[in-house]
């Protein structure tokens, strides 16, 4: 896919430039509803921001704000270097998918499409042209005489994305496209979405609550929770390098295990096995020990962190298993930990060696929830 | 099935399924009691009215009934006082409409914001549609009472006037009092079915507007009204009827008066029929009347269903 109409050559600085940037950005709808509290990061040309993170932690007020739906609180939203915190939606220069897809019922498709540009007093001859393009980038052409009633899910989702399009805004905000379509359908359209947006210069943000699709799509992602950014990086990083107990326990899946270990002397004891902790952690006296069910695996000869399992629960994923086990670590503490073992992996009874490689763990502050890497 | 089917089709069968012949049987046993009630109700009396309207049945023939062919639609032709009436009811019912659809959608898109004591607001507007018309009738002939009626004094207060106006008693004015009275009343009763139809449009629909660029005056046409629609046909055709038929408000407020200023059809069809004991002649007057109505509805729909077909507004979601 190309883009058909020639982009201007863009200067060094202007490259550098960010399209838009959020500066302390604040919402409070009640003393005790502020899904907002303190939200700065910056968007550049061609980045795929992607807003993650459980439902109500406030994706969708942080896209309002930047829509200009909701005034912020507090903080500035800035497009292309200009505040525009306090300018009607109309005068930003952004375009918006909801969730609902929002099209206008009443309006054929070339109507919904050609709405913004028709607003705008765009000459005819030129709204003509972008819808033909547009039309003809997304595959609508056979459908742009129909009602949006007379469309499906999947056709639906892609004239709101061709009235996005159409605009060639400065930035594309994108909120939760995809959760009205079938499993099949939006893993086809996320691809889509994905080749569809690498070809606009245009950066965009957005909204889901899906980590598979905020994994595959984004060049950055911002997790999000209780009103607070938790973490703004690429994606394997937020995989492999967590911030925090709640960015780890929230992307990947199967969830992380997490086991409360006791430390003394700056080591941390599971069973009879102790495992060095890193300096800042030499004088805690309890520790988060992360580690992902993928990371888990039989023990082999040669491997110092090595449990006795006792299965209690093994849930067929087609390509994985996932099995559950306890580790009897003292009398009184069993840990319970999940890890995925091949398909074709075998098991006599119920009891199975496992080892905790050392390099895959991850630890976390007791009291904070922090990260702290070795 | 596949598409590339082979040359040799099979037949194509008539038969209806079992199913949906059972569904159709049932269906017909559950209205057909409603069928013949409306038979009863609306079929019986205007076949009726037909029948009578070509037969002479009044004081003159000892209300006996004499067929007399066309003569009745005849006599209609001439009878200016008819035509009077017809005009009455037209200039009732036009104005009415237009000024309680202006201040009833007015009404609608205030309660449709949301505002502290929006619901007491609500139920309070809906009070006036809810009364007898008869009472209502009787306060707004005390409000417009030369003497001691509430208008005269409020304009004296104000000294717009330095006289009573004798409101019912003025053929313009009396028009004017009962067109107010009915608005008054009747207005709710759009406001309430139209703000139905505006908390039925989504939201995100206006916020995709304004994203688009749009105004509040802008989106008002864009997407309100062409979504708004059917309430509004709806509205319109409700007071079309009813408003072309007025008569409690009418008889207690003026009788028809001063000198059949505000006397309309259906009071010229009573009075001819119940006071002059003239029922071939009142027979034709429904009849007339009747087909003016059918003809008129008939021409709303047709001229809305070409509106609607090229703004439909329907279930997009
Ligand atoms: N207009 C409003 N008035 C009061 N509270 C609101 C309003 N809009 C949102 N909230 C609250 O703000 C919080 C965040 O809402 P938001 O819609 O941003 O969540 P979200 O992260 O988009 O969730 P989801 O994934 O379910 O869409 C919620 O607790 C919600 O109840
Ligand atoms: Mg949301």
């Amino acid at each position: 896919m190309t883009r058909t109409d020639p982009t201007p050559t863009i200067a060094p600085s202007e490259t550098q430039q960010a399209m838009l940037e959020l500066r302390h950005l604040n919402k409070t709808f009640s003393p005790s509803v502020v899904p907002v509290k303190d939200l700065s990061l910056s968007v550049k040309r061609g980045e795929f921001l992607t807003l993650l993170g459980p439902s109500g932690c406030g994706k969708s007020t942080v896209l309002r704000m930047i829509a200009g739906l909701e005034q912020p609180t507090k903080g500035q939203v800035l497009i292309q270097g200009e505040d525009v915190t306090h300018k009607p939606p109309g005068d930003r220069n952004i375009s918006m998918v909801f969730q609902s897809y929002a099209l206008y019922p009443h309006m054929t498709v070339a109507d919904n499409i050609a709405s913004a540009l028709k607003l705008r007093k765009i000459p005819e001859e030129e709204v003509r042209q972008r819808l033909r393009e547009v039309s003809h980038f997304l595959g609508l052409e056979a459908l742009m005489e129909r009602k949006p009633s007379k469309l499906s899910g999947g056709q639906r989702q892609r004239v709101a994305v061709a009235r996005a399009l159409v605009r060639r805004p400065s930035v594309f905000l994108l909120d939760e496209p995809l959760s009205n379509l079938d499993a099949l359908l939006r893993e086809n359209v996320r691809a889509e979405l994905k080749q569809l947006f690498e070809s606009q210069q245009a950066p965009v943000v957005y909204v889901t609550h899906d980590q598979t699709e905020a994994m595959t799509l984004s060049t950055k992602v911002a997790v999000l929770n209780d009103g607070n950014l938790q973490q703004l990086d690429a994606p394997h990083q937020i995989y492999a390098e967590p911030a925090n107990q709640f960015v780890a326990g929230f992307v990947g899946s199967p969830q992380m295990n997490f086991l409360t270990l006791p430390c003394e002397a700056g080591a941390a004891r599971l069973g009879d096995r102790s495992f060095p902790l890193p300096p800042p952690l030499s004088h805690a006296r309890q520790v988060i020990l992360g580690i992902r069910p993928e990371h888990v695996r039989r023990a082999q000869p040669g491997d110092t962190y090595t449990f006795e399992g006792k299965i209690f629960l093994v849930e067929n994923l087609g390509m994985h298993y996932l099995v559950s086990v306890h580790i009897q670590a003292t009398q009184q503490t069993t840990y319970t930990l999940r890890l995925l073992l091949p398909s074709d992996a075998t098991w006599e009874g119920d009891s199975l060696q496992i080892a905790l490689p050392p390099e895959t763990i991850h630890w976390f502050d007791a009291e904070t929830g922090s990260a702290v890497r070795q | 099935m596949t598409s590339n089917s082979a040359p040799a089709r099979p037949p194509v069968t008539h038969k209806i399924d079992v199913i949906v012949q059972r569904d159709r049987q049932i269906g017909w046993m559950l209205t057909i009691p409603a069928l013949l009630l409306l038979i009863a109700v609306f079929a019986y009396p205007i076949g009726l009215a037909v029948w009578q309207s070509f037969i002479t049945k009044n004081l003159g023939t000892e209300l006996q009934p004499q067929f007399s062919g066309i003569q009745n639609y005849i006599r209609m032709a001439q009878d200016g006082r008819f035509w009077q009436s017809l005009w009455n009811s037209v200039v009732f019912t036009t104005l009415s409409i237009i000024i309680e659809f202006l201040l009833g959608l007015g009404i609608a898109l205030v309660l449709n914001q949301a505002f502290r004591g929006r619901n007491i607001v609500r139920t309070i507007a809906i009070l006036p549609w809810a009364l007898p018309t008869a009472l209502i009738a009787l306060a707004w002939t005390w409000i417009f009472n030369d003497q001691f009626g509430v208008v005269n004094d409020l304009l004296l207060r104000l000294r717009i006037i330095d006289s009573g106006i004798n409101w019912l008693g003025n053929p313009t004015l009396a028009m004017v009092a009962v067109i107010i009275a009915d608005v008054w009343k009747t207005t709710p009763f759009i406001s309430i079915l139209l703000l139905a139809g505006l908390q039925s449009i989504p939201d995100d629909l206006y916020e995709a507007h304004r994203i688009d660029g749009a105004n509040a005056w802008q989106s008002f046409w864009q997407i309100t009204l062409p979504l708004l629609l059917p309430q509004v046909v709806i509205a319109l055709v409700f007071r079309f009827a009813q408003a072309f038929g007025i008569f409690d408000l009418i008889a207690v407020m003026t009788g028809g008066g001063p000198g059949g200023a505000t006397e309309m059809v259906s009071l010229y069809i009573y009075s001819t029929v119940m006071r002059y004991l003239d029922f071939g002649y009142g027979s034709a007057l429904v009849v007339v009347t009747f087909l003016l109505l059918v003809l008129a509805v008939a021409i709303a729909a047709y001229l809305l269903s070409r509106v609607r077909g090229s703004a439909q507004a329907t279930d997009a979601r």
